[in-house]
Order: structure tokens, then sequence, then C-alpha cells
């Protein structure tokens, strides 16, 4: 496989051998983000210590889009202060692509990290 | 071997010259749209730049001369599809033709205490606007399964017409399983019963020759872009009696002999359900389109399809990919929906785009059947009259591939 395109080695590598998978036992907040179109089910598990992430992780089944997506975006998101990770938006994530997302992708891509804002509001609701 | 020569054919479609991804454009998502050919697309560049004019309303000659197309087209078209003229609608699509339908037949068929008819194989054009209007007027939406080949199962259709029904409405070819349904036995079914019959026949005048009176339908619908022609045309044929007991969907110019204070009086069959300037650089171009099918003739475009089914049933034979629907080509009408096992059907539909191959993955507008088939989507390969057992091959390497890298 070539390192281009929307399966290059690095989305691969996060699709394989995914970082941050796993659930966290006694998570300060969990939340799970489905897509309805084609099924795929991402949940986000927060960890915070003050005002600062210390655990992002996630289980996930999904396509390889979703999974790496929500890898990718749990490695950025993770050791972050909460004010700077709710800065995170799409763009964010769709670079972490690359660029490669087309718009029928898009919806795999960012289910991830509408989990994750939704994750990071019930943290703020109910730890901060 | 089939009679087409998809290599001489392939030389009409400017397109198919395309590298995508580095690699030649191998279009296998004909279900969703057709290529055109230059022939169609030369005969709508025409239309622009000779014959522009709005047609039956204006003394001048550029009017006569669109009118003129807009008349021929329409008698090729109606012919093609074994109807008389007047019986032939243009619409925006099928979807348009099946919600004028609903819009139109809702009243009475789907009012209190009425039952409407569909399939579990439905599109869902030809469910959500009877539906939406079954709801809205009080109506019952009764929808019958397939049987073991995944077509309607026609002892279920016909128990539900002995509980009273006027009308069913039904896809002729499923767009996920490529499966054909009876139709004649259907609609000889429907009405022992006193019901009409609608066919969304989207999937079907593309594919196979189609004759409504043959089919004795009373309703058909289908889209001019699945079947070479432009997008944005479509026709609604209904049988002349029916026809001429309908109400307009729509009122405004072209559909009305005079205007008075108290009324007005309509225009003649069909023009009375044209409201408003036609769509005619989309007519010819349907036109043109027709003319191209004829010229190949359409048991030749079936026997041509068939023959790629097979091939694509004998090449995706791998234990790791899972076929939905029927494994007897002649029961297939060019449509192959599978799964990698282990490989997300999007996944297999992006990585085959690096390859060049172009499919689609997902419900295909068509949630129920999808849902039904145990899978929460499908890839789906669709075929036509330019499509090459080595395309076939293409996919069927490239699939391998996805599976070795993804799952």
């Amino acid at each position: 496989m070539s390192s281009g395109g929307l399966y290059r080695d690095k989305v691969l590598e996060h699709c394989r051998e995914p970082k941050n998978y796993g659930v966290i036992e006694g998570a300060d907040a969990i939340s799970k983000g489905e897509n309805k179109s084609c099924g795929d089910e991402v949940t986000i598990y927060l960890k915070v210590s003050g005002d600062r992430l210390t655990a992002v992780q996630f289980t996930s089944r999904s396509c390889a889009i979703c999974r790496a997506s929500a890898s990718m975006l749990t490695e950025l998101a993770k050791g972050k202060k909460v004010s700077e990770a709710e800065a995170l938006d799409r763009t964010d994530v769709l670079n972490l692509f690359g660029g490669t997302i087309d718009p029928v992708r898009e919806s795999c891509a960012l289910l991830p990290l509408g989990a994750f804002k939704s994750a990071l509001s019930e943290l703020v609701k109910h730890h901060m | 071997m089939s009679e087409l020569d998809p290599q001489e054919i392939r030389g009409d479609f400017p397109i198919l010259e395309r590298n995508i991804n580095g690699k030649p454009l191998a279009f296998l998502d004909n279900a969703a749209t057709s290529q055109k050919p230059k022939q169609v697309l030369e005969a709508i560049q025409d239309f622009y730049f000779r014959h522009n004019s709005n047609v039956l309303r204006s003394d001048n000659t550029l009017s006569f001369e669109a009118s003129e197309l807009y008349f021929s087209s329409r008698r090729k078209i109606a012919s093609f599809i074994g109807a008389k003229e007047e019986e032939v609608v243009f619409t925006k699509g099928a979807t348009d033709s099946l919600n004028a339908l609903a819009v139109t037949l809702a009243g009475r068929y789907a009012k209190k205490g009425g039952r409407l008819i569909t399939s579990i194989l439905e599109h869902h054009s030809n469910l959500l606007p009877w539906r939406t209007m079954a709801k809205k007027n009080g109506g019952e939406i009764v929808v019958v399964r397939a049987d073991r080949t995944w077509r309607i199962d026609i002892e279920k259709l016909e128990e539900e017409l002995e509980r009273g029904s006027e009308l069913v409405t039904i896809t002729h070819v499923s767009n996920v399983l490529g499966t054909i349904n009876d139709v004649k036995e259907i609609a000889r079914r429907a009405h022992k019963h006193g019901a009409l019959v609608v066919l969304d026949s989207a999937q079907g005048v593309p594919h196979m020759p189609v004759d409504v009176g043959d089919m004795d339908v009373d309703f058909l619908a289908f889209s001019g872009h699945k079947m070479l022609g432009p997008t944005g045309i479509g026709v609604l044929f209904a049988k002349e009696k029916l026809l001429s007991s309908m109400e307009p969907w729509q009122m405004g110019g072209g559909m009305v002999k005079s205007v008075e204070p108290e009324g007005e009086l309509l225009e003649d069959l069909p023009y009375r359900f044209e409201a408003g300037t036609p769509h005619v650089a989309g007519v010819v171009g349907l036109g043109a389109a027709v003319d191209y099918l004829k010229r190949l003739g359409m048991d030749s475009v079936r026997r041509h399809e068939t023959d790629l089914v097979r091939h694509a049933f004998d090449v995706l034979h791998d234990d790791d990919i899972e076929i939905y629907g029927p494994r007897e080509p002649d029961d297939v009408c060019g449509i192959v929906s599978f799964n990698v096992k282990g490989v997300h059907p999007h996944d297999v539909s992006s990585f085959l785009d690096q390859d060049g191959v172009m499919i689609r993955a997902g419900y295909h507008c068509a949630q129920p059947l999808v849902n039904s088939l145990g899978a929460s989507a499908v890839a789906r390969a669709s075929f036509y009259v330019y499509n090459t057992p080595e395309e076939i091959d293409r996919l069927a390497a490239s699939a391998g591939k996805a599976k070795g890298i993804l799952s």
C-alpha cells in the first residue's frame, strides 16, 4: 500500500493497533456516538485531574476510518487542559487525515469527535 | 458470449477514458446513476445550440422545432415501454413520479380503512411517499416479505389482497439485490382482487425489455439518468383511463386550455400533468438515450449484464466474501451486493476507489431490506452496457487486497 491516499500508513497503523483503546474503569465522563446510517459505534471515556485530561480512551465497533480517527483524536486530546480540548474542532480532526476525507466519509471521521465533545460537556457539567 | 461489444461501446463514453488515482476508471456504480454517451450529450448540446425555445406556446420557428423534438422524444420513450404517448408524463425522475402518485391517489386509497400493499424490497422512494400519505390520511401500509429467492412472496401478497386492498405498490427490481419480481403474476393477482398496481421500475426499464401492456401494470415510474440519459428527467406512465380520471398534482402554465373566472378547462393528456415549462433538453436527452439503447437491443443489454453477474459470482468466490441474494445469474439484474468479512463496506468502497474501481456502500436507500439481510450496510457493484469482465476482475482483486490490509 502506498503511503498516500485515505488508507495511508499512519491511518492503517492507528486502525490495526489503536492507541488508547479500552474502557476506563471509574471514568469521569463517558459518551457514546452512533452513526445510524452505517452502524458505526464509538464510546469515549475521560478521566480528569484538576483541569487536565489525564486519560482519554475509546472503544469502537466501526469502520477503519472511524477507528483511526478515534485513535488519533485520543492521542491529540490526552494531557490537554479541558479548555484546550474544548477548542478542538472538525478541521483538527480532518487534518489528522491529511485532507483525504471525502464528504461521504466525513461522518465516519467525525463520529469520535462528536462523542468526545459530548463527554467533555458531561465532564464540565458534573466535575468542574 | 454476449452480443454487445463493450469495448466498442466504451468509445462513446468520454468519461470512461479517465484515470482515477492513476488507474483506469472502472465504473461499477450504475444502480446509482449511469454514464452518458456522446450521442446523448450531443443531442442536448444541439438542442441548446440550435433549437432552444419554449414548447407548445409561441408561434415561431424555434418553438416549432423545440416542440417537434419534444413530441418525437415522447413518442420514442412511450414506444420503448409499450405505452401510448398520452400515457407518458414527464417528471423529474422516479422519485418525483412516485411522490406525485402518492399525493394524488392517497385521498382515495390511503384513507381510513384503506390498506396499501408494498414490500420489504422497496427503495425508500417507493415507501416513504406512501407511508407519509397513509399517516396523513389515516390509512395503513402493509409490507409483504420476500420469499427465499428474495423476490416478493406472492402467496403472502395474495393473503394480504384477500384481507382487502385497492393499491399494490412494488419495485420491479431490487436496487440492493437485483432480484426481479414476477410483476406479471403480481398484477394478475392484484387485478383479480380489484387492486391497482404501481411499479417502481427505476432499476428495470434501464436493464431489460419492458412492456407495460404485457406486464399489465397500471402505473410505472422510472428515471432517465439510470439509463444513459441526463439527470432531472423521468417518466410516470399511467394507463389512459386512469390518467384521465386523475387530478393534476401541479397547476400552472401549459396545462390548461382556458381559464375563466369560475374555473379552468384542462389540457389533453398528458399535458395537463406537465405544468410549467418542461425540461425540454432533458426530454431530448432521454430520447437520445432511448435511441442508443434500442440500437443495442434490450435483450442484448440484459444478456450482457447477466454474463457480467455470472462472472462476478465466479471471481468473488472467496470464503471471506459474502454475497447477498440469489446465486443464479439469470435471477439477478446487473447488481451484486456483498461484504468482505472483517472489513466495513464503507472501507471496501473507499479502498476500491483508490484502485479506480467505483462502487457504493451503505443502505442504498433501502434500509428495511438491508437490515433484513442481517447487515448494517453492504457494498454494491452494479453493471451496465460498457462494463467488462476485466473490470470485475479488478474489483475482486482490490476487495481481496482490502481484506489483507484492513481486516
